[in-house]
């Protein structure tokens, strides 16, 4: 599952495009904790989380997070957007809940492979 | 010596906005220097966990980092508070963070431990009253 199709598949409104729609997505990852998000967040997963500020893009970029999903209706502080936009990472804005917003992604990785 | 490159870095004490700006610029220059993916991860996280230690806890300081094709070592320095109990603090959630800097969603008490489990050596040296010196090194 490539972001961009990621993205088309989930029906989320989308904050940001970033460059990166060709990187592979394995799968979803949830964690508010950004220094626990630090030191486990996959390589490549889709970050679901509800932590809008400049530091969960910074923690994204440096553990090569593919992108971020803001949950639960959380909003996304114009230090967020300016760094989503800067650094080429696709943000991604839900009402569902940090569960089901990953239930969603799982579901779509997994259709994909069978 | 040539193949030595040194880069150092003024951290900016409580600028959270600031903050992964050293780590991110390391770990660009690693990736375009073609080093192991693994290895970039490792000093992107421990030197991030330290940067925004120095924010939090010792209003900024100075990363000197050294990069050989054998290793990176990051020097963190600051002139901060000091660590009161080093054990105490290697321990996973043990936190004296502040409220506010909780509310960021960090705090959890996992930097240094972070720190210790990505970089393959670690050591600290530090002063009450007058500062920390946080050595990491990482094999490339």
């Amino acid at each position: 599952m490539t972001v961009t199709k990621l993205v088309e598949n989930l029906g989320f409104s989308v904050l940001w495009k970033g460059d990166m729609g060709d990187e592979k997505i394995i799968r979803p990852y949830c964690c508010d904790l950004l220094s626990i998000a630090m030191g486990k967040l996959p390589a490549n997963s889709a970050w679901v989380t509800v932590m809008g500020n400049i530091n969960t893009v910074a923690v994204a970029v440096l553990t090569e997070c593919a992108c971020i999903i803001l949950a639960e209706g959380a909003a996304a502080d114009e230090a967020m957007l300016s760094k989503v936009r800067q650094q080429g990472i696709t943000l991604m804005a839900t009402d569902l809940t940090v569960f089901d917003a990953a239930l969603k992604i799982h579901e779509l990785i997994k259709d994909e492979d069978t | 010596m040539s193949d030595q490159i040194h880069l150092t870095y003024q951290v900016s004490g409580d600028d959270f906005t600031r903050a992964g700006e050293a780590s991110s610029d390391v770990k660009r220059m690693l990736k375009k220097m073609g080093a192991d993916p693994e290895a970039i991860r490792k000093v992107a996280i421990s030197m991030y966990e330290g940067e925004i230690n120095m924010v939090i806890h010792a209003h900024g300081g100075e990363i000197n980092v050294t990069i050989t094709p054998e290793e990176v070592q990051m020097v963190l320095s600051d002139n901060g508070p000091g660590i009161a109990d080093v054990d105490k603090a290697m321990e996973a959630g043990f936190s004296t963070a502040p409220e506010n800097v909780r509310s960021l969603g960090f705090g959890a008490g996992m930097g240094l431990p972070n720190m210790k489990k990505y970089s393959d050596d670690m050591k600290i040296d530090t002063k009450l009253g007058e500062g920390t010196t946080v050595t990491m090194k990482v094999q490339m």
